[in-house]
């Protein structure tokens, strides 16, 4: 038997906060609309990764800050949906839509799989479960040289066409196309996530997160709500993988690699997890770090480690985490405020 | 002797020597996770200082003998250091915090020794005693791998005895079953925790020093076998000795078997045995289930 829970109509002043950050968001939404415009193809280009990797890394956020459930091989999604975009793309059809609900497809029965039989394990267990499965899919990845390119990788993929009906569509060849459709998803994805984090079932994981066995006690189907927000959760990386796949041409095992998914995390963390927007600010931070570290030094693992070790020990709640400490300083009060 | 028999018997020495390097490690990891319910991914990392550590003394000194003694020696004051200032402020966070800081602590340990010691691939080349083969009939074996198989099991031996016969080891066992109690009992509980640390470093950089030559020095070592050894301490059971070995025996035999018999799914192969363990006894084989 489920608990339904009641849709509370918010207080006023939560209200009026929501107000005020979507407004405050308006700007930003303008900025990024109006980037292609006036930024060099590079700086798109970057942008681009950042977009990719947010969704990813969101996606993750669902789990490890939401839920609580700390999955190391949240790559074998991204992957499964990068490989199975290009592998659709490159010998079915150019067309968006099949590359990408193949895609989701995949990743989403993938999640469904692979969740059903890790979730049942905590802690520990749980991690390395998930860290074995995605180092198989890593593993099939490579060694199945006639579908996947094995350590060769998964080669020219083409750019999608979106074909209207009655419309030429674009096809996202250049550089401000792919933007715009990487933009979309993004913001989609944002929106989307950001609605179930505060519906009752996001509500319901931070629960589970929280205190398990008083969700069970309750009454809640635990098992079935982790499954749930792990399908959603490989879904969403899916998609990333997809527009990767697309945007790059090209699926590498390396992307599967356990490597990758701890990357992610690292963004979900240095972000704030448990926030929409940390893991956002948490991608764009570490991607555009990697690139400027990396053409000043080679010690871009090193910085990147010590900087990750600083944001565990002393900065717990990520970027969001500090930037509300300041706020709460800054409104005066003190600490305590 | 048949050849097929003398082929197998290879190849289970070959597996045997591959276990009693997981079970260093794996020892270790198990022990600390155990005792202390601490995750420590830079496991594979002082492995690689060992090994690494180890390459370069050999190549300063020329004695095998004297890196075996002194690297994990050292290794372990380092482990000691890290342990003191560091690591302990995480033995009361969640799993996933020692995970993401030890992970952190793995990358930049990675990436001194690239600084260090570049990114070729090195040799150790074993000491002049145990360079060549040893002949049976028809069983030609190399005496270096004969020699790591030795050295495990005696080592497996010696951390028998001192966990089921001795005071330390008692308080270990007492440790992983009941923290609070033992510190309730009187015993310096974080002496003891330190102590565990650095002998669970200590075999890891042992591990390192004799995988030497027998493994090769690369980029990568680190990770790739902390991913066995952590197979390992999941099948065998966390915080358990006799898991760590049975564990090790398992996963070293069917990865070494596996690469002959099925070299397709061989990467496959082990993580599916992990995955099939754990849905069946969810705690690993000799694990308790722990709240």
């Amino acid at each position: 038997m489920t608990v339904q829970t009641r849709d509370v109509a918010l207080p006023v002043a939560v209200r009026r906060l929501r107000a005020r950050q979507a407004a405050a968001t308006i700007p930003v939404v303008a900025a990024l609309l109006a980037f292609p415009l006036v930024a060099p193809t590079y700086a798109q280009s970057v942008v681009i990764e950042v977009m990719v990797f947010a969704i990813f890394a969101m996606s993750l956020d669902l789990l490890l800050g939401y839920t609580g459930l700390a999955s190391f091989g949240h790559a074998a999604f991204y992957g499964l949906g990068a490989y199975a975009a290009g592998l659709a793309a490159r010998h079915l059809s150019d067309h968006l839509l099949v590359g990408l609900l193949i895609g989701l497809l995949v990743a989403g029965l993938g999640a469904l799989l692979i969740g059903a039989l890790a979730i049942r394990s905590l802690g520990v267990y749980f991690l390395m479960l998930t860290l074995a499965f995605s180092q198989m899919i890593y593993a099939a990845a490579f060694k199945w040289m006639d579908v996947t390119g094995g350590s060769n990788g998964l080669a020219g993929i083409p750019r999608p066409r979106l074909d209207l009906p009655g419309l030429p569509g674009p096809d996202f060849g250049s550089a401000a196309q792919f933007y715009y459709l990487a933009l979309a998803a993004f913001l989609g994805s944002y929106l989307v996530l950001r609605r179930v984090v505060r519906s009752p079932f996001g509500r319901t994981l931070v629960g589970i997160r929280e205190n398990e066995v008083r969700m069970r006690a309750i009454g809640y189907d635990v098992w079935r709500y982790k499954l749930a927000a792990f399908v959603l959760a490989g879904l969403f990386a899916g998609l990333a993988g997809v527009l990767h796949a697309y945007y790059n041409g090209f699926v590498s095992p390396s992307d599967v690699y356990w490597t990758t998914s701890g990357l992610v995390m690292i963004m979900v963390i240095i972000g704030g997890a448990g926030t929409l927007i940390g893991p956002v600010l948490g991608a764009a931070l570490v991607l555009v770090l990697q690139d400027v570290v990396s053409t000043a030094t080679e010690r871009w693992p090193l910085i990147m480690g010590l900087i990750f070790m600083f944001f565990v020990v002393a900065a717990r709640g990520g970027i969001v985490g500090l930037y509300e400490t300041l706020a709460r300083g800054l409104r005066g009060g003190g600490w305590k405020s | 002797m048949s050849p097929e028999i003398t082929l197998f018997v290879i190849q289970l020495l070959n597996g045997l020597a591959f276990s009693m390097l997981l079970f260093l490690l794996a020892a270790g990891l198990s022990l600390i996770f155990g005792m202390m319910d601490f995750i420590n991914l830079a496991h594979g990392s002082f492995f690689m200082l060992g090994a690494y550590v180890a390459f370069s003394l050999v190549a300063q000194t020329g004695s095998y003998w004297l890196a075996l003694l002194a690297v994990p020696l050292a290794v372990a004051v380092l482990g000691v250091v890290l342990e003191t200032g560091l690591l302990r402020r995480l033995y009361r966070r969640t799993h996933l915090d020692q995970v993401l800081l030890t992970f952190g602590l793995a990358f930049v340990i990675m990436d001194v020794v690239r600084w260090i010691w570049g990114a070729d691939i090195r040799s150790l080349r074993p000491p002049d005693l145990l360079t060549g083969a040893v002949t049976f009939g028809p069983l030609i074996y190399p005496k270096y791998r004969l020699f790591v198989i030795a050295t495990g099991l005696l080592l497996a031996a010696l951390l028998w005895v001192v966990h089921t016969r001795t005071r330390l080891g008692a308080v270990i066992r007492a440790g992983v079953f009941d923290r609070e109690m033992v510190a309730g009992l009187g015993i310096n509980v974080s002496l003891v925790f330190t102590v565990v640390f650095a002998f669970g470093v200590a075999l890891a950089a042992l591990g390192g020093v004799i995988a030497g030559p027998f493994v090769g020095l690369y980029p990568g070592m680190d990770f790739e076998t902390l991913i066995f050894a952590l197979i390992v301490v999941v099948i065998g059971g966390l915080g358990t000795l006799k898991g760590s070995f049975w564990g090790a025996l398992l996963v070293g035999l069917a990865d070494t078997f596996g690469k002959i018999l099925l070299p397709q799914y061989s990467l496959f192969m082990i993580f599916a045995v992990m995955a099939a363990v754990l849905l069946l006894r969810p705690s690993g084989l000799f694990g308790r289930a722990t709240a």
